[in-house]
């Protein structure tokens, strides 16, 4: 700083930077939160009955695990740390660990939440969190489909697509040579689609978004016209074997921990597996440090002598493949059967992911658990009666990305030539 | 990728035989595109919708699966059932589209929407923005518009304008939200517009349970019909559907050639458009200008949404009311290179796809979901100039680079 600053610069000093107004939003968010809680929570109607909170399926070892709270006492205390939270954030301020407050903020919120809504019944919160973990499997595929190509520079518009296209393939698959071989050829569809975004993307240059949008748009046509055409037709072409809940021994007896992550089907255990996968290749391995380099400086990776289309290619189709088996998960691994725009925008909400994650694996699986939770919300809170219009709790996960992606949680920096060709000259 | 590469073509080589470089930056160059590269303007399209058209007769022959068990039998009768089909299907698509009076009619009242919607997109391009959102766009500015036409009780002369005010205003607000978040946060508006799509919806399927909107004698999630007087006319009355709003919709292709390319804030929007930076620099506020853009842009959508409304019967508003237009829009503005002009002779040609798409289902019992398949596929062939030129083996243009229509993440 200046010894003796001049009125103007004077005036740039007053004036509050990004960062500082940023700071009195989120104080003021919070302190919102502190008197929703209060008075609508706490104080509200019936709100000091009792709700009980089931932890433990009926079949499960350890029996019952019930967690009994009063959501008046419960909304009071929430209420007072959000308050306390909030005038720290206001006067303060907490630097750097801003979001993690926030992130602590909104959990302290959905619990007091939850409390009242259950207020005088009893909830399986086990099974909310259990449809969370579920929920969160595609989203964390098509979020890493995004990451592949993103970390390459390669913008993928088109995973909503891709992934309706796999699942329409894994179901004509499943149904006729069984439920192993639609995996692959799930896989195998959403490479093809990644390989056609590739080829447009990076060979003939065309603007990035514009042909993820034509690939979502001609995936919907083609896939509602052949289920029209064939499907509804031919219903034994429409009925897939589900790969079902195989237990790990042990593990699964684990309470809460069990349930969510120990006794689930092949996508939650392939996804996992991918995360990890994903995230030691990209940050320990020289595949990674290339990919990243193309990302960041296609330019200066070319100079040392990596082939950067070809490493874009790898990425889009491998990335395509992972998109593919999250379509799988749709049908092979929930439903059983196709139905005409199934994916809804799970496949948007994982590019939201994508983006919420930072561009890294495990930011992509926590997200997409923070939007599986705010869908699995949105399903079961319908069981306790609530008199919020269900309306309002299906737009919540959009509302969520909107605000993910408007960064409230902060800024995300995307790879440096995110979306640009490279061109050699 | 190999040598041959179509798009990085040497520019000196070609661009000598075609276009007269004299009249070039005349207004009617300006509102149609074509001018200097007619060749180009119009080569593309066709060469991509005769390819979408040939890859959908695929599609046709592939998936009939009666047909497809005859082969085994007798090839040569099987054969000549698939091409019968697939020229069957064409053969309804275009009686559908073009057939007669009311087959024409059909192809304009089924444009009118798709004009409007296709303006709002292209309107964003132009300025470098990218807007996913005119569906959810055309269903808040066709409820706003229905609140307006189902509360306020004047005659149609008076009230017409009213409704249409109302729909400006609901499309406006809810697509320059996007453009604030764009402005303000940087949220990307193809992210941000579709999760408002989404919640767009949400709201009107809630919005439809109201007192407010419900029809009184309905339980289910639709609206009162709209006042008469709010209903736009038939311009040839009777039986043909098309109404005024096919002239509401060539004005505002007239208004926005004349904004974009007759005003300074025309001037200004298509500045940002190109260049984000440098409109920065040359003082223009690229913030009011992004919200600007994005809500004339939604202004355009809620007209097409109040279309729907005012124009199809039975004047009521369901869920899902936008009907898939504002996805439409997207191919219909690439097809029309963004210009006010094209945006209207893609209109027509959607829209006969759209008319013709309905009697091929009806006649032929082929899913009207193709249509959508032929406008993917489109939308890929427009963008991509080298390479449906490589497909015909055309000689590309030095212009045939794919220009960059949208921005990436980090601005």
């Amino acid at each position: 700083m200046a010894p003796t600053p001049d009125p103007r610069e004077l005036g740039e000093m007053i004036r509050a930077t990004p960062e500082q107004r940023r700071a009195r939003i989120l104080g003021l968010v919070e302190l919102a939160m502190a008197m929703f809680v209060l008075f609508i929570f706490a104080l509200g109607e019936g709100s000091d009955a009792d709700a009980t909170f089931k932890l433990a399926l009926p079949s499960d070892r350890f029996q019952p695990l019930d967690w009994t709270v009063n959501p008046q006492i419960v909304g009071i205390a929430a209420a007072t740390v959000l308050a306390v939270l909030a005038g720290v954030q206001l006067t303060k301020g907490f630097g750097t660990r801003a979001n993690m407050i926030l992130g602590g903020a909104m959990v302290l919120f959905v619990f007091a939440f939850l409390a009242w809504a259950a207020a005088g019944q009893s909830f399986s919160l086990i099974g909310m969190l259990t449809s969370t973990v579920v929920l969160s499997v595609p989203v964390t595929l098509g979020g890493l489909a995004g990451l592949m190509c993103e970390r390459v520079a390669v913008i993928n518009i088109g995973i909503e697509g891709q992934l309706l296209t796999s699942a329409f393939v894994g179901t004509i698959v499943g149904s006729t040579w069984g439920s192993w071989p639609a995996v692959l050829a799930a896989a195998l569809a959403g490479a093809l689609l990644g390989w056609v975004l590739a080829v447009l993307s990076i060979k003939y240059v065309v603007d990035q978004i514009v042909v993820g949008v034509a690939i979502n748009i001609f995936a919907l046509g083609l896939t509602s016209f052949l289920s029209g055409r064939i499907l509804s037709e031919n219903p034994q072409f429409n009925s897939v074997d589900r790969f079902r809940t195989v237990g790990i021994p042990w593990l699964e007896d684990i309470p809460v921990l069990g349930n969510l992550f120990f006794k689930q089907n092949l996508f939650l255990y392939g996804t996992i597996l991918l995360v990890v996968v994903i995230h030691f290749a990209l940050f320990h391995t020289r595949w990674g440090l290339r990919s990243r380099a193309v990302g960041e400086h296609p330019k200066a990776a070319d100079t040392v002598g990596i082939d950067v289309l070809r490493v874009r290619y790898r990425n889009v189709i491998l990335g395509g493949a992972i998109a593919g088996f999250g379509g799988a998960a749709l049908t092979l691994g929930s439903t059983g059967r196709f139905e005409e725009n199934m994916t809804a925008g799970v496949g948007f909400i994982g590019l939201a992911a994508m983006i919420f994650g930072r561009w890294r694996p495990l930011g992509v699986l926590g997200a997409a658990l923070v939007f599986g939770f705010a869908r699995a919300m949105q399903q079961k809170l319908g069981i306790l009666g609530t008199n919020i219009p269900s309306e309002f709790l299906s737009m919540a996960p959009y509302i969520v990305t909107i605000v993910v992606v408007a960064g409230l949680i902060g800024h995300a920096r995307p790879p440096a030539a995110d979306g640009q060709p490279y061109i050699r000259d | 990728m190999t040598g041959s590469d179509p798009v990085h073509n040497d520019p000196g080589n070609s661009d000598s035989a075609n276009g007269d470089p004299g009249k070039s930056e005349t207004f009617f160059a300006d509102l149609t595109g074509v001018g200097t590269r007619v060749r180009t303007a119009l080569l593309t399209p066709t060469l991509a919708l005769v390819t979408a058209l040939l890859i959908g007769g695929v599609v046709i022959a592939v998936t009939d699966v009666d047909t497809l068990r005859l082969w085994g039998d007798d090839p040569g009768e099987a054969f000549s059932e698939t091409i019968g089909n697939v020229t069957g299907a064409y053969e309804a698509l275009f009686v559908g589209a073009f057939g007669s009076g009311q087959a024409l009619s059909e192809t304009l009242f089924a444009a009118t929407p798709l004009i409007l919607a296709g303006l709002a997109v292209a309107m964003g391009f132009q300025a470098g923005l990218f807007n996913i959102g005119v569906e959810g766009q055309m269903l808040i500015g066709g409820m706003t518009a229905l609140y307006v036409g189902i509360t306020v009780d004047l005659p149609g002369p008076v009230l017409i304008p009213l409704v249409l005010m109302g729909a400006i205003i609901g499309g406006g607000v809810w697509a320059g939200f996007a453009g604030w978040l764009r402005a303000n946060s940087g949220a990307h508006e193809v992210i941000t517009t579709i999760m408002l799509n989404f919640i767009a919806g949400f709201l009107v399927q809630w919005l439809l349970k109201t007192s407010m909107f419900q029809d009184p004698g309905r339980t289910d999630p639709i609206s009162k019909p709209l006042d008469p007087a709010a209903r736009l006319g038939r311009i040839f009355g009777g039986d043909y559907r098309v109404t005024i709003g096919l002239l509401i919709a060539l004005a505002a292709a007239g208004f926005m050639g004349w904004l974009m390319y007759r005003t300074t804030i025309g001037f200004q929007f298509r500045t940002v458009g190109a260049n984000a930076d440098a409109a920065k620099y040359a003082g223009m506020n690229v913030t009011v200008l992004t919200v600007g853009v994005m809500a004339t842009s939604g202004a355009l959508a809620g007209l097409a949404g109040a279309n729907q409304l005012m124009a199809l019967p039975p004047h009521q508003a369901q869920v899902g009311f936008s009907g898939g237009i504002g996805f439409d829009a997207i191919a219909l503005a690439l097809v029309g290179r963004s210009r006010p002009a094209g945006v209207i002779w893609a209109g027509l040609l959607f829209g006969a796809l759209t008319a013709g798409g309905r009697e091929m289902q009806g006649a032929e019992r082929i899913p009207v979901d193709l249509v959508e398949v032929i406008q993917g596929l489109i939308i890929v062939f427009i963008a991509a100039p080298a390479l449906i030129k490589a497909i015909w083996r055309v000689k590309a243009d030095a212009d045939d680079q794919s220009e960059r229509i949208t921005t990436g993440w980090s601005t």
